[in-house]
Formats: C-alpha cells, sequence, structure tokens
C-alpha cells in the first residue's frame, strides 16, 4: 500500500488514488494523418518498465486531480509528483 | 480429571492459585492460569495430540510457539468455533473446550493410519500423480481425500462477534517484545518519538520467558517487568501484547491483528463489550524488526514419534510453565545452545539420559557446565533409531564415521520419554523479506540472515541473527536509536544500554540429514515438513523428477503449506534440495515469505464491512415508498431500484403486463432518480461536447435536449444519454446509472489531462434531484393539473426543456421519452420528491396510474428498438454495429473517431443489433442464448451472435428480442436459430424497433 504525496494534499493512503498508467502520452493532434498502425500504438501500446516509471495518477477520493509521478517499478520508491502540464523531473 | 503429574512444584508464570478445568478430546483436564493449552496438556502427560495429514502417525506437541506442527486443534463448537488453531498459541481459560483436527475417529485408533502402512505407494505428487485420470472422477476423488485429510472445520453459523479496524501513523514500530524489542523501544521511546511495540503473545519477554539468565544484574523477568512499566509511562509509546504483525507491505505499512479476546484467557463464549479482534493497519517512519529466531529441528529416522520435540521447547515449558515434558529425557544437538536444555531440566530433576552431540569434541563454558553436572555427552554420536510407536521409549545411537557422512561400529541403546533435539537457529526474516529485501545465507549460522534493507527497517538482536542475550540487548537499543534518530528524534540524554552476561559458544555444525541403518525412505521416515508429512525421501524424489526450483518443490511436495508454513521445517527442507541437487543452500534460496506470518481470520479482515455495509446500498428519496407500495428491488449498480410491484395474486408476467399496458394506454410513473445527472458548466462546454459526444452540440438550442452516444478512444460505445442545453453556457447531462461515477471521472480526465485549456466545470448531481418519469398518453392531462405552463406540443415539443413550477416547487421538465410515449422527466430537489410523487400518484387515480420498475422500463424500450448501454453493448460494438451511424458526425473530431475507420471496425462480418421473432410468439428466449444459421445434431455450430435482450411485450402479445448477429443487417426477413437445451427455437430477423415504428405516439395518442 504506498503512500503517495499528491500535489494538492500531501501524503495519503492508495486506497483514495486511482491509477492512471503511462503519463505523457499525447492526444494526437490529428488523428487522421496516422496510419492504423501508428493510431494503434496511441490507443493500446504502453512502456512496462523495469525500474523508472512516469504515470499517471488521479486523487480520486479527495481532490479528484489528476497528476503526474516518477516511481521505480522494482523498489516502488516514488521519487517524485508533479502537477499535470509540468516537465517530467 | 487427571492430576498434573508432570508439573514442577514451584516456579514458572503460571498461577498454581488458579487452577483452570479444560477438555480436550472429550477428557477433563486441569491445568493453570498462565498455561497454554500445549503447556497444560503436556503437564497432564498427553503424549500423542494428533494424528498427521497424510500418514495419519501419532504425533504429540513439538514446540512451544508459533511454529508448532503437530498440535492442530480445533477450539470450541458452534458459531465460535476456530479451526486449525495451534494449542501452543492458545491461552488457557476455564471451560475451554478442544478437539484435535486430523485424526478420525480418534487419536489412539486412527483408521487413516493404514495409510502409514502403505506409504510406499503415497509419494511426493501422488495426488497429481494418481488421481488426474480419468479427469471425470476427480471429483470423486476429491471427495475421498479431503475427508480423509480434514483439517478444522469452518464454522457454518454467523460470527456473533465484531471486529474492529484503527489505522496508526508512529515513528517508530517495534515488532517484538523480547529482549532485542524491549531494548529498541526503551531507546527509541526515550528520545520523545512515538513508539508503537507489538508482541504476539500476552507476555513480554519473547525468549526471556522461557531461559534462566540476568539483565543489569537482575533476573531477567524483573527486568521485562521494569521495562514495560517505563514504556507505559511515556506518553508517545503504545504497548501492544497479543498483536501480531503479520504483513509487511510498500512504503512501510504493516499489517497487525490484536487479539482482544480470542485466545485472551477468558472463555470465547464469554459474552463482552469490545471487538474480538482489531486490526491494525500501521504507516511507520521506521520499522525496528526484533522478531527473534525459531529453532529447526535435525532431520533423523523417524523424528516425528510424540515425546521427540524440540530442544528450546524443553525449557521453555521447564521455566516458563514449570512443566516437565518427560522423565528421561535425551538431547541431539549440533550446537552449545541445546546445552543449555540439558543443564536446565537436569537441575530441574529430570535424568538427562544422554546430550548426543554430532560434533566431535564440543569444548567450551556450556559443554563444561554440562560435564560438571555429570551429564552423560555422547560427541560424535547421531541418533538412528527411534523406539516406540505412540509414544518414544528409546533411541539408538551410533558413532559417526570421521567424516561424518556415514555410521559405524554398535548401536548403543538408551532409554528415554522425551527427546529434544536442535539444528540450531533461523532468524524470524518473514517481515524482513515482505518488505521487499532480499534474505542472505549466512555459512556461519547455517541459515538465513537479513540482507541489505529495501525499506526503512532494520532487524536486532536473533531475528539478525545475533543469539547471545548481550547482543541482543546491545543490538536492539542501537536500532532503536537508529530508528528515532531517522525519524527526527535525538537522543536527549546518553542512556546505557542494558547488558548481560556474555557467553561463549562453539560453532555448530551442519548436517542435514543424520545417516541411518537405511536410506531415508527404506524402512523409516526422515520428516522434514511434520505438519504435511513432506520427508527427506520426497525432496529427493522430487528432484529425481526434475523439479529443481524450491517454488516448484514446494508445490510438488507440499513443503512448507501447512497452517505452520513450515517455520520449522523449510530450511532443512532446503538444505536437503540443495545435497540432492549437488549444489549450495545459498543458490537454492528460499520460497518467497508472503503475509500472513501466522494465520489471520475472516473477520478481522472484513472488520466492520459486513452485511450490509460490506457494499453499502444507494437508495432514492422515494425508497421508502416504493417498499410501502410492495415493489421488489433490483441491485443497479449500488442502487436499489423498484424492479416491478407485483399485486397480490399476479405471477410476474403480470404484472409486467399491467404495468406495460398503462403506460402504453394510460399513464405510469418511474422513479428515475439514479439516472447518472452531471452538471456542466463553462463558456467551452459545447465545445467540450463535441469532442466527448459523437454528434454536434454547438447549434443546440438552449431549451432544448440531445440525445448523445459516448466512445472509448477505442471506438466503442461507452455510454449514452440526453442531455439538456439549460443555457448558453450550461448543460445537464445525464448517464446510465452504472456508469454515472465513471462518466464524470472521464470528463474529468479528459479536461484535466489533455485539454486544460477548456473552461469547463463538471459536478455530480444525481442525488440533488429527485427524477420521475411521467409516461403514457394521459401524462399531459396529469401534469397540466400542477403546472400553469403550456404543455402542448407546439409550446413544449419533444426534446425540449422547461423549468417551472410543479406542485409549488421549481422543477426541471425534461419532455424526452425512453419508451416511445408522450413522456415528461420531472427533477425536482430531493427533498421535495416524495411530496410530489405522492401528488401525482392521487391525482392520477383517475387516469390509473401506475408505478412501473425497471422490468417494465426494459420492455417498453426494447419494443421501440432501443439499446442499453451494457446490456445491447457489451465494449466490443462501435455506433455502426447498432445501426446508429446516423448520431456519428462527420464533420468534427470526437473521442473514438479515429478508430472507427481501423480496419477492423470496417470489416464485413461484424456483429450487428436486429431484432428477433419467434415463430412460435409465445417462446420467450433465454438472454444469452446463442444463435446459429447452421442447426446442426450437436456441438460445435458455427454461433453467429447472441440474444441481448428478450422479453414478452403485451403491447404486441408476443415475444420479441434483440440480438448482436453478423452481417445481421443484411439478412433482414432471414431465419437464424437458437439451440437450447432440449429444443431449438426458430427465429425471424426484423430491425430492431416493433412497436409504433414511425413514432406517431411521441406527442400522445
Amino acid at each position: 500500500m504506498f503512500l503517495i504525496p499528491c500535489p494538492w494534499c500531501g501524503e495519503r493512503d492508495e486506497e483514495e488514488f486511482s491509477y492512471g498508467g503511462e503519463a505523457h502520452i499525447e492526444r494526437p493532434k490529428d488523428p487522421d494523418a496516422l496510419s492504423d498502425a501508428e493510431w494503434a500504438d496511441y490507443l493500446f501500446m504502453r512502456k512496462n518498465p523495469k525500474g523508472t516509471h512516469f504515470e499517471r495518477w488521479n486523487h480520486a477520493h479527495g481532490c479528484r486531480r489528476w497528476f503526474n509521478a516518477k516511481r521505480d517499478t522494482v523498489t516502488h520508491v516514488i521519487e517524485a509528483v508533479y502537477k499535470m502540464g509540468e516537465e517530467k523531473p | 480429571m487427571s492430576a498434573q503429574k508432570n508439573r514442577l512444584g514451584n516456579g514458572g508464570r503460571i498461577n498454581r492459585g488458579k487452577p483452570l478445568r479444560f477438555t480436550f478430546n472429550g477428557r477433563d483436564y486441569q491445568g493453570y492460569e498462565g498455561d497454554t493449552l500445549a503447556s497444560a496438556l503436556l503437564a497432564n502427560n498427553s503424549g500423542a495430540v494428533a494424528r498427521s495429514f497424510k500418514y495419519h502417525r501419532p504425533r504429540g506437541i513439538y514446540s512451544a510457539g508459533v511454529e508448532e506442527p503437530n498440535a492442530v486443534v480445533q477450539l470450541e463448537t458452534g458459531a465460535r468455533t476456530r479451526p486449525n488453531l495451534q494449542a501452543t498459541e492458545i491461552e488457557l481459560y476455564d471451560g475451554l473446550s478442544a478437539t484435535s483436527v486430523n485424526c478420525w475417529p480418534t487419536v489412539e485408533f486412527d483408521i487413516g493410519a493404514i495409510n502409514s502402512l502403505a506409504a510406499r505407494l503415497l509419494p511426493a505428487g501422488f495426488y497429481y500423480k494418481t488421481f488426474m485420470w480419468p479427469k471425470s472422477f476427480w471429483m470423486t476423488y476429491e471427495r475421498v481425500i479431503r475427508n480423509a485429510a480434514g483439517l478444522g472445520k469452518a464454522p457454518t453459523a454467523p460470527d456473533p462477534d465484531t471486529y474492529h479496524k484503527c489505522h496508526a501513523h508512529t515513528d517508530v514500530l517495534v515488532v517484538g517484545g523480547g529482549p532485542a524489542g524491549l531494548a529498541a523501544a526503551l531507546a527509541a521511546g526515550r528520545t520523545g518519538a512515538r513508539v508503537i511495540l507489538a508482541e504476539q503473545e500476552h507476555d513480554f519477554g519473547g525468549r526471556l520467558l522461557s531461559e534462566r539468565g540476568d539483565i543489569d544484574g537482575i533476573p531477567a523477568g524483573d527486568w521485562v517487568g521494569l521495562a514495560l512499566a517505563e514504556l507505559n509511562a511515556m506518553e508517545e509509546v503504545t504497548v501492544l501484547g497479543r498483536t501480531t504483525c503479520f504483513g509487511y507491505y510498500d512504503h512501510n505499512y504493516l499489517g497487525m491483528v490484536e487479539r482482544c479476546h480470542i485466545n485472551a484467557a477468558k472463555s470465547m463464549l464469554e459474552p463482552k463489550d469490545g471487538p474480538s479482534e482489531r486490526l491494525w493497519r500501521v504507516r511507520s517512519h521506521q520499522v525496528v524488526l526484533a522478531t527473534g529466531a525459531i529453532e529447526r529441528p535435525l532431520v533423523f529416522a523417524d523424528n516425528d514419534r510424540p515425546g521427540v520435540m524440540l530442544a528450546g521447547a524443553l525449557r521453555a515449558y521447564l521455566n516458563r510453565y514449570a512443566v516437565r515434558p518427560g522423565r528421561k529425557a535425551v538431547i541431539f544437538t549440533n550446537n552449545d545452545d541445546a546445552y543449555r536444555s540439558a543443564i536446565d531440566l537436569h537441575d530441574s530433576g529430570v535424568e538427562v539420559t544422554a546430550l548426543i552431540d554430532l560434533r566431535v569434541d564440543p569444548d567450551g563454558p556450556l559443554p563444561d557446565a554440562a560435564r560438571a553436572r555429570n551429564i552423560q555427552v555422547m560427541d560424535g554420536w547421531v541418533i538412528t533409531r527411534v523406539l516406540g510407536n505412540r509414544r518414544l521409549r528409546a533411541i539408538e545411537i551410533q558413532r559417526l564415521t570421521a567424516d561424518g557422512g556415514a555410521i559405524t561400529g554398535e548401536a548403543r541403546r538408551i532409554d528415554c520419554d522425551v527427546l529434544g533435539s536442535s539444528g540450531g537457529w533461523n532468524p524470524v526474516v518473514h517481515l524482513h523479506s515482505q518488505s521487499g529485501a532480499k534474505a542472505r545465507f549466512d555459512d556461519a549460522l547455517q541459515s538465513f540472515v537479513p540482507g541489505p534493507a529495501r525499506q526503512a527497517e532494520r532487524s536486532a538482536g536473533a531475528a539478525n541473527g545475533a543469539f547471545a542475550l548481550d547482543d541482543c540487548l546491545g543490538q536492539g537499543h542501537a536500532a532503536g536509536l537508529e530508528a528515532a534518530k531517522l525519524a527526527g528524534f535525538k537522543s536527549k540524554s546518553k542512556t546505557k544500554r542494558p547488558t548481560a552476561e556474555s557467553i561463549d559458544e562453539a560453532p555448530l555444525k551442519a548436517m542435514w540429514i543424520v545417516p541411518g541403518e537405511a536410506k531415508p525412505g527404506h524402512g523409516s521416515k526422515h520428516f522434514i515438513d511434520l505438519h504435511n508429512d513432506v520427508t527427506v525421501a520426497d525432496i529427493e524424489l522430487a528432484a529425481r523428477e526434475g523439479f529443481h526450483s524450491v517454488e516448484h518443490v514446494k508445490r510438488y511436495t507440499t513443503l512448507g503449506m501447512g497452517p505452520d508454513q513450515g517455520k520449522t521445517g523449510n530450511i532443512p527442507g532446503m538444505a536437503v534440495l540443495a545435497g540432492a541437487l549437488d549444489t549450495e543452500i545459498a543458490s537454492v534460496g528460499t520460497t518467497t515469505f508472503r503475509p500472513p506470518f501466522t494465520p489471520v481470520t475472516y473477520g478481522a479482515l472484513a472488520g466492520r464491512d459486513i452485511g450490509e455495509f460490506s457494499d453499502p446500498a444507494r437508495k432514492t428519496a422515494l425508497h421508502h415508498w416504493h417498499e410501502q407500495a410492495s415493489a421488489l428491488f433490483e441491485d443497479v449498480g449500488q442502487w436499489k431500484r423498484p424492479w416491478y410491484y407485483p399485486k397480490a395474486g399476479e405471477t410476474m408476467q403480470d404484472s409486467l403486463n399491467r404495468e406495460c399496458l398503462a403506460v402504453r394506454h394510460g399513464v405510469g410513473i418511474l422513479d428515475a432518480t439514479t439516472l447518472g445527472k452531471i452538471d456542466i458548466q463553462g463558456p467551452d462546454a459545447a465545445e467540450f461536447l463535441n469532442r466527448i459526444y459523437t454528434n454536434a452540440w454547438s447549434k443546440l438550442a438552449v431549451g432544448r435536449c440531445r440525445y448523445g452516444l459516448m466512445l472509448g478512444e477505442d471506438g466503442m460505445v461507452m455510454d449514452d444519454g440526453v442531455t439538456a442545453r439549460l443555457a448558453e453556457n450550461h448543460f445537464h447531462m445525464t448517464t446510465t446509472t452504472g456508469n454515472a461515477a465513471r462518466v464524470l471521472g472521464w470528463l474529468e480526465e479528459w479536461l484535466q489531462t489533455e485539454w486544460p485549456e477548456l473552461k469547463v466545470y463538471c459536478n455530480s448531481v444525481t442525488e440533488y434531484w429527485a427524477t420521475m418519469t411521467v409516461c403514457g398518453p394521459r401524462s399531459r392531462d396529469l401534469l397540466a393539473e400542477f403546472t400553469d405552463i403550456d404543455l402542448s406540443a407546439e409550446a413544449f415539443p419533444f426534446m425540449s426543456f422547461k423549468q417551472a413550477d410543479v406542485g409549488g416547487v421549481a422543477a426541471r421538465i425534461f419532455r424526452i421519452s425512453f419508451t416511445g410515449e408522450l413522456s415528461y422527466e420531472i427533477n425536482v430537489p430531493a427533498s421535495h420528491g416524495l411530496g410530489l410523487w405522492t401528488a401525482l400518484m392521487t391525482a392520477g387515480e383517475k387516469y390509473g396510474i401506475t408505478p412501473y420498475g425497471t422490468e417494465t422500463m426494459h420492455i417498453l424500450r426494447a419494443e421501440k428498438g432501443y439499446i442499453i448501454v451494457g446490456q445491447e453493448t457489451d465494449g466490443t460494438m462501435t455506433p455502426n454495429d447498432l445501426g446508429m451511424d446516423w448520431i456519428v458526425s462527420t464533420k468534427k473530431d470526437f473521442i473514438g473517431r479515429r478508430s472507427l475507420s481501423r480496419t477492423d471496425c470496417t470489416r464485413p462480418g461484424r456483429k450487428q443489433l436486429v431484432g428477433l421473432l419467434t415463430d412460435n410468439p409465445s417462446e420467450v428466449l433465454p438472454e444469452g442464448a446463442q444463435l446459429v444459421f447452421d442447426v446442426k445434431p450437436q456441438p460445435p455450430m458455427d454461433m453467429v451472435g447472441h440474444v441481448t435482450s428478450s422479453y414478452y411485450s403485451a403491447a404486441l402479445g408476443r415475444s420479441i428480442a434483440l440480438a448482436v448477429v453478423k452481417g445481421g443487417a443484411d439478412r433482414m426477413g432471414e431465419t437464424i436459430h437458437a439451440p437450447l437445451i432440449g429444443k431449438t427455437v426458430n427465429c425471424k430477423i426484423t430491425g430492431p424497433v416493433f412497436y409504433d415504428p414511425d413514432g406517431s405516439r411521441i406527442d400522445g395518442a
């Protein structure tokens, strides 16, 4: 059970959050310009790294804000959290 | 009642002034306050107390702690009964009643013991090998096997007790109240840090309770008392006895169970106020693991006979419970520590007939002390035979060869009725390993010790491989200081650490299989896992059969899979496997340590979240009225919705027919409160809806409503509903009942993560409004009695919205319809819902107003071919598949649009929504029925679709169904078949709209 530092609320129990998968996947500005394969890549393909992972979390049972986290998937250490739109640390 | 003939006249931590009566396997006994069930049984010279799991061999009490593999009992009967408890962990109380779990019909006579004679037929993996064929027989085999195996029985009545949960945040959590844990808690507590000290037993002191010795120059027991007094006086320190820390999770989150009542030396049947158990969920900055060590046995021939015990357990019973575990004792060891048992037994008047040390020339203070007492030390000898099936009678010993690999010379017989064996001690690294760290094999200890920490924890004392008392105190003190410091608390003054006398001990000598007359498995058994009857031969067989991973061997042989989780057997088992594979123990490794450390009741985990609290029901403002009207309810998400309202003497179909016809010909009323309602505001709201819905919203006029379809980015239908434009920048969105929360989350996700530039704000208003749908040709007449606004079709057309006063309440009225009839969806603040509803019911009597439920709503919408998301769709349906191209804009982008042109979404042969009419109009297809074009005498047949909705339509006087069929849109009029059990139903494929296809009824009939 993680202790997640919501950038808006501070440290809260993982129970209050929902997971949003890989971060920094931007919706293509012009979907029609993409081939089926490129579109499928945006839709379905996600990284599953061993080690540093940039991922989205939603403080669903708190402030309901989305934010990004940098987490080590081996140690589960959350190395950073940052608001949507902010640069990757 | 038998006397406590093994009880010593004095000593021990028992209260001889408080005798307790108890019953075990139907026989009456007496023990004392302070006893465990195990110590009380030993005091009564119980001998065999159980039968083993597979061979049903007689077994006696083996240990004095959580590692007990043999004495597994069922405590009490009835609703409070607890299966599979270890007798060593049950604090005795007056009137206790327990039975062995695994010995039908009795401990003395056990039919299953025939398995023992047929042991050659029951090797490792026996069940896998024997009962897998023929496959269909497994059910029969399983029943027989389960009966024969027979662990405890779960209670069948509801648990009458309550269980609590609590959350705690602390600076330092110290697990274990032995010398190291107490020293750590004292050191940390004195800094002012918040400290929780958790000890699994009632009595603090850990191993000190079982030993003789001094700390800081006073008897260890007195030191424990002083330490506890100091801790209890500290404001920031919480001392928890009977509290097992069972799990170590991420980010220093630990689970503990406090037994407030069960095992609490108080009858389980006694009524009480508090909870039975309390689950602690602890988040601690720093953790000190002072979890001690568990002794491991030596593995020799027939090492399971009643009377064979762990050496350390012998002096635990002697010193802590004043119980003499036998009259003639033998100690068998590979280390110095077991000499303490020989010495304590001798000093308490028990004859120690021999101390067999497989090492040659053991030397040091402990061997010297034994020899000084004239205890016969047989060094370089091993036990090769155990005599006595139901009770140990004697052993045979032989000399080891010079290389230690075999035995030589004449066997010598030694009489004894109790035997303590010690193969060294294993640090309890369970929690350390659960924390994510990797335990490391220590060659000197021949055991796993904690490796580098992965979380904010450190181990101290025996848990860290430091077994000497002085080292435990020193490491505990240092660990407590370090933990407090890292949590931000500095030692205010230099406090002295507690000390004890250091006694030198010589290294142990590893010998994982003690050689005997014959090879293990030939005539005698070398047991490794006593609970699951796993022997050396089983592990060697598994290795020969190609099981080389310790995880596979565990599952194949069941090593370590009993309630004791292999606390005594796992390390010897891994060592034997390493030997069989000709490799090092370190490279075999351990199996994964998983929570819980000891079994945790479901009650503790569930806490108060049971019954109506396990999944709270959501009820509308009108719920009570529905109950009064005898509605039956249906669960939709967490909501309770009226399903239908049966009248006396009606069948379900009668009720549905009555409700349907009332809507079609008069007026019906539906509680639609549960539909999700989202208030959407902001200057970019219309643009936002454009992106979320498949159709266009910019040009929707204020006061108008529009049906919208929402797709996932994969192009599949996700939700639908009607959204109204209340004002230029203000929309009222409705969602399906079950998807309301998901849709709100969906909107927020896009707004926050992808389109933060849009000025749009969403808020759930589902529960703010009570919504009632007044529906049917007389609905206008009824509503006209409640409002002054012009309700004519011209003034208030279909798919429009009006803010109006209805019965004196400010209401929002939506002229939308899910039935095809003239219909008004009236929203009033929830607190006014019941008032308006009852007023409508009263005024509507003259029109025969009929409340209808979800089932009628489903029939009415199916007659019109309206889909229900989640019924006609299953996450693989596109708008095109549903024949809803008309709602998909080609002029703008929206979520999921690009996916609709992916090759898979445009391929021919996708399943499409159709209507089905059975050839026999009274035949109602079962929902979910598979459909085929070609019927074959038996499966398999080519399945081309399935029935999604199916009802009897009173309005049409026949059955109707909706279905999805491959290429169905091009197969109108064709015949399709539903092969069911015992019959095949033939149907005609039609369009999905069965009733009023030209929509003539929408403005009223």
